[in-house]
């Protein structure tokens, strides 16, 4: 600390480039938006793909080495893990604005705030990719969080909503609470916010510090929380069923990989000597998300409850991933968290272009018969069924071989084995919405709505769900390429 | 010594204050024992030398957020009794948690890796020293980063907070300001020509 007291070079901007456009960019939406005539939302649902689509330009134009670049007095990192999630999340961003133009257009809803709180928490989201700093991981994480809470309000007409951000914002306030007096003891123990520093004090000590296990109980309650893994799952199915449907989309998709950065860059990065501490933790959280999740979504009725829990099941998997504690393990879990959001993506955006004008499609009634409505739309939602169910060769298998395998080789064969039993369970449920589709009379027949963009984003949503699942190679590759 | 006398009077307002909070039966004195409660932990940081941060809680916590929190607490007919209702059937359960949360805390830092001798001393500056300088210099230097993201932050929840209040119900009513600085005397006022009637004007 001292030696900075004379000296203080300027940063190195360039890094965070993509930041300060999506920074720039939100507050031009922001105002723009205030001059646009009418209730016609067209050109701020324009700007904001565009300020989405420049900023992962930039991300693409940016060049790392191998260890990354630190920059801003080491709280920001620019590594190759950053870069492959940031665009996964500007890719994911993207694709909700493009699914929810229509039904929020056909409700009192279509306003420029969904847009500019939509850009704020991606901008929160890539915040939080590149913290190597509990600092910026804690702000990034407020940031993303808050315009979620803020969207989930969106419908003031409606009384469940209203329940579930008044749910999602006292258990989001307490989960950082928790998350923020973990970190508060970590910096009284090691002196340092920092988590190389971090990494470096623990892996000197020689005993394990209690203080440090402490802290780390506090810090992994805070993630489940954020994260949705039983038993810190209380929030998710009311908050998924009480937000607008593309809030649910959003919530349901793009923040999981900010998730998995917040483990990763924490746990992994800041206090991996302490593994076999947390891992056991882990181990209790899978085991009871994979039982709740594969179990509990069989009794629902509504489409975005049995989503809700089909999140916590899949959370359960990914933080198998964890559980191995290698760097195969890590790598799988990023490629489960980047196959679980294309395929929330494909279920989200099917229930958005189902319903229409005062008809919410989120029962499973709603699917009845739609082969007879629409063959294609119904391939789509088979093809993107089977892979939360992971049946090959649609990606979900990959994604769950891959995290399967890892625990295996990391000796854990019976954890495996119960996240085999899982899947099975699970396969009901999602096997009962393709039966209810194809074997089903249709309840109504009116056409499905949706603008030609999202028909065709969502066609090859559900596409690339199988065509990757057929060539998963260059995906795996990335993700092993970015987990050093 | 004399700021360990300092200290250990402080706190025990503090605590005292603290306990007023939650016991107090009327809303407005449990609002004002926080005022309280907060004046003793900016002694508190006065004491270790962080005069910017004392005064910033008293400006901010005692001057806005307090005196917001007062006209709340006076403007809702907030019901105590049906809060306490329960109470007694309650207790039992929350004795056995806190006490098992004490205890968990008590094995937790009664350990030696806790307590006083892991801290290294309190480290003295000069009358010169300028805290709040120093504050200013490592938030536009080192953590202009998160203190950006902070900026954010805030300007997210200007955002969030019109969104959810700002909207036009049905039933309620709304000055036009635009409508009301152009109004003229001849939207406001008719000049009617009334015919006199006859018989009138002998009155």
């Amino acid at each position: 600390m001292q030696e900075q007291n004379t000296t203080f070079t300027m940063p190195d901007f360039l890094p965070a480039l993509p930041e300060m456009f999506l920074l720039g960019a939100a507050c031009v939406v922001l105002l723009a938006d205030l001059f646009f005539p009418g209730r016609n939302r067209g050109l701020t649902w324009l700007l904001s793909l565009v300020a989405l689509a420049g900023t992962a330009v930039c991300v693409l134009a940016l060049e790392v080495g191998e260890h990354g670049v630190m920059t801003f007095s080491n709280t920001f990192v620019l590594d190759q893990l950053a870069i492959l999630m940031k665009l996964a999340v500007l890719a994911a961003s993207a694709t909700v604005l493009v699914y929810s133009r229509h039904y929020l257009a056909a409700r009192d809803l279509h306003r420029g705030e969904f847009y500019t709180l939509t850009l704020f928490s991606t901008l929160g989201m890539l915040v939080i990719i590149s913290a190597p700093h509990l600092l910026t991981l804690y702000l990034g994480l407020e940031l993303m969080s808050l315009c979620l809470y803020a969207l989930v309000a969106l419908n003031r007409d409606s009384a469940v909503g209203a329940e579930a951000a008044m749910k999602y914002f006292v258990l989001g306030a307490i989960a950082s609470g928790l998350l923020l007096y973990g970190m508060s003891i970590i910096y009284g123990v090691t002196g340092s916010l920092q988590l190389d520093e971090i990494a470096a004090f623990i892996g000197a000590q020689e005993e394990r510090h209690l203080g440090l296990v402490l802290a780390l109980t506090f810090v992994v309650a805070g993630l489940a929380f954020k994260l949705g893994a039983v038993p810190f799952h209380m929030w998710l199915p009311d908050v998924y069923h009480g937000a607008p449907t593309p809030v649910t989309l959003l919530i349901g998709s793009a923040p999981k990989i900010a998730g998995f950065a917040l483990v990763f860059r924490l746990l992994v990065e800041g206090m991996e000597h302490l593994y076999v501490d947390w891992r056991d933790i882990f181990i209790l959280m899978s085991v009871l998300s994979l039982v709740a999740g594969s179990v509990v979504a069989i009794a629902q009725t509504n489409i975005k409850r049995m989503l809700a829990y089909s999140t916590i099941g899949h959370i359960g998997f990914l933080l198998m991933g964890f559980i191995a504690g290698t760097s195969e393990g890590y790598s799988a879990a990023l490629f489960y968290a980047l196959v679980y959001v294309l395929m929330a993506l494909g279920a989200f955006g099917m229930i958005l272009l189902l319903s229409r004008k005062d008809f919410e499609a989120d029962n499973l009634d709603d699917l009845r018969g739609l082969n007879a409505r629409s063959p294609w739309f119904a391939l789509v939602m088979l093809l993107v069924m089977f892979s939360m169910a992971g049946v090959p060769p649609t990606i979900g298998f990959h994604a769950k071989l891959a995290v399967l395998s890892a625990v295996v080789n990391a000796g854990f064969l019976w954890l495996a084995v119960l996240g085999v039993i899982a899947a099975i369970v699970s396969a009901f449920y999602y096997l009962r919405v393709v039966k209810l589709m194809y074997f089903d009379e249709p309840q109504d027949n009116a056409p499905l709505s949706g603008g030609i963009d999202m028909r065709v984003l969502l066609s090859s949503n559900g596409i690339a769900v199988l065509v990757l699942g057929l060539m998963p190679g260059a995906l795996l590759t990335a993700t092993i390429a970015a987990i050093p | 010594m004399i700021e360990s006398i300092l200290f250990y009077i402080f706190a025990g307002i503090l605590l005292a204050a603290a306990i007023g909070v939650i016991t107090a039966r009327n809303p407005v004195h449990s609002a004002l024992l926080l005022v309280l409660a907060f004046f003793n932990s900016a002694v508190l940081w006065m004491l270790l030398e962080a005069e910017f941060l004392a005064l910033v809680l008293i400006l901010v916590y005692v001057g806005a957020v307090m005196v917001l929190f007062l006209f709340v607490v006076m403007m809702l007919d907030i019901n105590v009794a049906g809060m306490r209702r329960g109470f007694a059937r309650y207790l039992p359960l929350a004795l056995i948690v806190v006490a098992a949360i004490i205890v968990q805390l008590a094995l937790v830092f009664t350990s030696d890796q806790f307590g006083a001798q892991m801290l290294a001393d309190l480290e003295r500056y000069p009358a010169d020293y300028n805290n709040t300088a120093e504050l200013g210099r490592l938030l536009y230097t080192v953590y202009v980063y998160p203190f950006e993201i902070a900026a954010v932050i805030l300007l997210v929840a200007i955002i969030a907070a019109i969104s959810l209040t700002l909207r036009r119900r049905e039933g309620t009513r709304h000055q036009n300001v635009g409508r009301q600085v152009q109004a003229r005397a001849k939207d406001r006022v008719r000049l009617v020509d009334l015919p006199r009637r006859q018989g009138e004007g002998d009155k």
